[in-house]
């Protein structure tokens, strides 16, 4: 059922100060599909998944060690261009942060950060991508309003739209839904369904319901630790781990 | 041929970066040095004339010509006015710094307003204070006098207090007051007993912050506390002050007198510093002793 | 027995409660009238200049000579004028770069390190900032003049302006360091993502989502410079002319009040004067104030 491999994590270890956030982490993350990391709050799973594009660089008390591949490239080597690295990648956070700008900058900040200036392309591109997020409809008249004046839910979409603009692999969430009222949470997991035709994603998330609609694969991770991984249909109908079969049930407290 | 191009484009953002931290670390640096600058230069000024008896006398006759005697009035005066105001700013701050945050708790609005006045007030230079002052001063036929200066620099000092204090009664948990008026305490209870005992590392902070700046200020004693050869005995004599003794000392020609106005400059750095040092102290212990 | 003692307890329990609490209450209305205090009696001193000038004889005429009732404030207020703005222009970018510098690259032991330096900038008093002016600022600005062919004592504005940049630095940069940290790290994360570089992220995510907070701070920094007395009117010359270059002296209106205090009863109408330059003192101050502090408010409420 799994085929290609994406990401290739191998021995990864995670400090923050003197605490040892990910222990042991050895996983594959099949490509073009939905890989969920499932488990309850405070496990680790929001700094595997910011380790994935070297987020983690940005607090200074974080030690890693160990290898994560994408492709032969290693992502966590030194000499790794990160810039490139991370375009690779889009990033939806927990709750919408558009940037300080019009609706038509957030799309083509990547762009023009990537050299890209000419107006119709830019324009073009725009109209892509808000298309892809069923955006462009809502807001094709007030492209140049700021964006903080669109709805929680329309941000969320415009953030996805944003990050989807630099032409990425992998999509990163993080628990892409969790500020959203139920509707746009709806609207967001649909789109996965579509996006991941095109695109290998990684979200993170601790709804279990949530994690059964929209998984390919599943890990699942309990204090740093990956206590369970496999495709959506041996981790929600035959869990091995004792934690991740009452996680599973709903009895886990 | 586009290759290149790109190549180029990631040399130019990389070199325009570290300009930028050149930069930014040049202008860190400027602040490290201008601190040295500034008390290496009244060290290297005002230590040869440092002596003894420059801090332990007050000026004899012929001081102003070089002659011998001290700037104890000075120094004991500025003691007293900062601590005079101080304490009379803590009667009316430490009230209103409560009163904010426990009695105002939930009208949002009411706070903001005091906060706004507060800082309001502490925008407004002290000379301001001080002409504002000498003007009562004058309307109720009173002379320059230790009092009139503790009250011009009491009402300059109170709303950088009464903010500090905000600012350290705020991190106190609504939870923590909540569950104190749940057992039955009053509000005045509450504020004196709950939560004074739990911020009070920060409000010794607060009032150390105040008392630097009181012993510090000369603008506003300058029209209302007068200049003395003598220490005061009473509220209604005038007295030197440091900072200003600082500045009458450095405005004469003569050397001797200007070496001593470093001198003196040193012990008001020293004061200052030694204020500031112990303020720092006490804050990192609160920061320690905090409930979260 | 039992039953008696409650009740005098809650009495008095209640009657500190009450007597507190009127005392916070005075408190409160003592803050909240001392601004209008404060105008009223500058208002009140001052009218009695109104009473036989115009107010544009007062502001935009050079002539000052109090004994012949002649004040004319204009000197005063450009010789402030140039020495704020000029000190704000040398403190603002220092300022910036620094708080860019500590919020975002520096490691740890910078910060330790400039914590205590920033503490005690804000705490140095300012007649020490003016003898620190008088060593070693004053002969340097008299030998950069001399390098352009000036002859300049040194006691100019540009002394003036350079000790008071030094003054409002701890005060602007307190509050940059604020702004710059009150912006969530997923802004940074979302522009890092992009392919950004952290400088390109700074630039054009950051400091834009900080824009009004900048402003403010220089607002703020306007604010506290413009009322400055002792260090500024130590070094900066305090001859009445209108200001021609940043060698030459200056006399800005905080100094002029320090200056005349002592001779302002004798002469007819001079309290007056002063009490004047004082309320334009207040008045400016307060717009700066008021202006910077409403647009923090007004922007926040947008976002």
């Amino acid at each position: 059922m799994i085929n290609g491999t994406k990401i290739n994590i191998e021995d990864l270890n995670l400090y923050i100060g003197k605490k040892h956030i990910l222990k042991d982490i050895n996983v594959k993350i099949p490509e073009k599909k939905l890989t969920v990391i499932l488990g309850p709050s405070g496990c680790g799973k929001t700094t595997l998944l910011k380790s994935l594009n070297r987020l983690t660089d940005l607090y200074p008390e974080v030690k890693t060690q160990g290898k994560i591949f994408n492709g032969t490239d290693d992502i966590l080597h030194p000499n790794t261009e990160i810039t490139e690295l991370r375009k690779k990648m889009g990033l939806l956070a927990q709750s919408p942060y558009p940037l300080p700008m019009s609706i038509y900058d957030n799309i083509t900040y990547g762009l023009r950060i990537s050299g890209r200036r000419k107006k119709r392309y830019l324009n073009k591109r725009v109209e892509y991508y808000l298309r892809q997020v069923s955006l462009w409809e809502e807001v094709k008249d007030r492209l140049k309003d700021p964006a903080s004046a669109l709805s929680i839910g329309q941000q969320q979409r415009l953030c996805l739209a944003r990050g989807l603009s630099v032409d990425p692999e992998i999509i990163l969430a993080d628990e892409p839904t969790s500020a959203l009222d139920p509707v746009s949470s709806r609207e967001i997991e649909e789109l996965f369904l579509k996006l991941k035709q095109r695109y290998t994603i990684v979200m993170v998330t601790h709804i279990l319901r949530q994690a059964r609609r929209v998984a390919d694969y599943v890990i699942f991770m309990y204090l740093g630790e990956i206590i369970e991984h496999g495709t959506a249909e041996q981790i929600f109908e035959h869990p091995q781990n004792p934690i991740t079969k009452s996680y599973i049930k709903g009895t886990y407290s | 041929m586009k290759r290149k191009f790109k190549i180029n484009r990631q040399v130019l953002r990389k070199s325009e970066e570290i300009f930028y931290r050149v930069l930014m670390i040049l202008s860190t640096s400027i602040i490290i040095i201008a601190l040295l600058a500034i008390i290496i230069s009244i060290l290297v000024k005002g230590i040869p004339s440092l002596s003894w008896s420059m801090i332990s006398q007050t000026p004899k006759g012929g001081y102003y010509f070089g002659k011998e005697g001290g700037i104890l009035n000075a120094i004991i005066g500025s003691l007293y006015l900062s601590f005079g105001a101080t304490m009379l700013a803590l009667v009316f701050s430490l009230p209103l710094a409560l009163y904010m945050n426990i009695h105002k708790m939930k009208q949002k609005n009411v706070v903001n307003v005091i906060r706004f006045f507060l800082d309001l007030l502490w925008g407004i230079p002290s000379i301001v204070y001080g002409a504002f002052g000498f003007t009562i001063m004058v309307y109720f036929g009173l002379r320059t006098s230790l009092l009139a200066g503790i009250i011009t620099v009491t009402l300059f000092i109170i709303p950088i207090m009464v903010r500090s204090m905000d600012e350290v009664l705020k991190t106190v948990p609504k939870g923590l007051l909540e569950s104190a008026f749940s057992l039955g305490s009053t509000r005045s209870e509450t504020a004196f007993r709950v939560m004074l005992r739990q911020c009070i590392p920060g409000m010794i902070t607060a009032i150390l912050l105040a008392f630097g700046r009181a012993i510090g200020d000369a603008a506003a004693v300058l029209f209302t506390a007068g200049y003395t050869d003598y220490i005061p005995n009473s509220l209604s004599q005038p007295t030197a002050t440091l900072p200003l003794s600082v500045f009458f000392q450095l405005s004469s020609p003569i050397p001797e007198v200007q070496s001593r106005a470093y001198a003196s400059a040193v012990v008001l750095t020293a004061i200052v510093l030694i204020i500031s040092i112990a303020s720092r102290g006490f804050s990192s212990r609160y920061q320690k002793n905090r409930i979260k | 027995m039992k039953s008696l003692l409650v009740p005098s307890f809650k009495i008095r329990r209640n009657l500190r409660d009450k007597s507190s609490s009127f005392w916070m209450k005075c408190c409160y209305y003592l803050v909240l009238s001392m601004p209008f205090i404060l105008l009223t009696g500058l208002l009140i001193k001052s009218s009695l200049l109104f009473g036989e000038k115009t107010f544009s004889e007062l502001i935009f005429s050079s002539e000052w000579k109090p004994l012949s009732g002649k004040f004319g404030f204009l000197p005063f207020i450009l010789s402030s004028l140039w020495i704020t703005f000029i000190s704000i222009a040398i403190a603002a970018p220092v300022c910036l770069l620094t708080a860019i510098y500590l919020t975002q690259y520096a490691k740890r032991f910078v910060l330790k390190v400039m914590h205590p330096v920033i503490d005690i900038l804000a705490g140095i008093p300012s007649v020490i900032y003016g003898v620190w002016g008088i060593i070693i600022i004053v002969p340097f600005v008299s030998k950069v003049a001399s390098w352009f062919n000036i002859h300049s004592s040194g006691y100019s504005i540009l002394a003036g302006s350079v000790v008071l940049s030094v003054m409002v630095i701890p005060f602007v940069l307190n509050i940059l360091i604020e702004v710059y940290r009150s912006i969530p790290i997923e802004l940074s994360e979302a522009s890092l993502s992009l392919g950004a570089t952290k400088w390109e992220t700074i630039k054009k995510v950051l400091t834009r989502k900080a824009f009004p907070g900048i402003i403010s701070s220089f607002g703020l920094g306007i604010s506290r410079a413009f009322g400055e007395t002792i260090a500024v009117l130590m070094v900066v010359g305090n001859v009445v002319q209108i200001p021609k270059g940043i060698f030459q002296a200056g006399y800005p209106l905080p100094a002029l009040i320090a200056n005349n205090y002592g001779e302002m009863l004798s002469i007819p109408m001079y309290d007056s004067a002063l009490m004047l330059a004082a309320l334009i003192l207040f008045i400016v101050v307060t717009f700066f104030n008021l202006g910077s502090r409403y647009l923090i408010m007004h922007y926040e409420k947008k976002v």
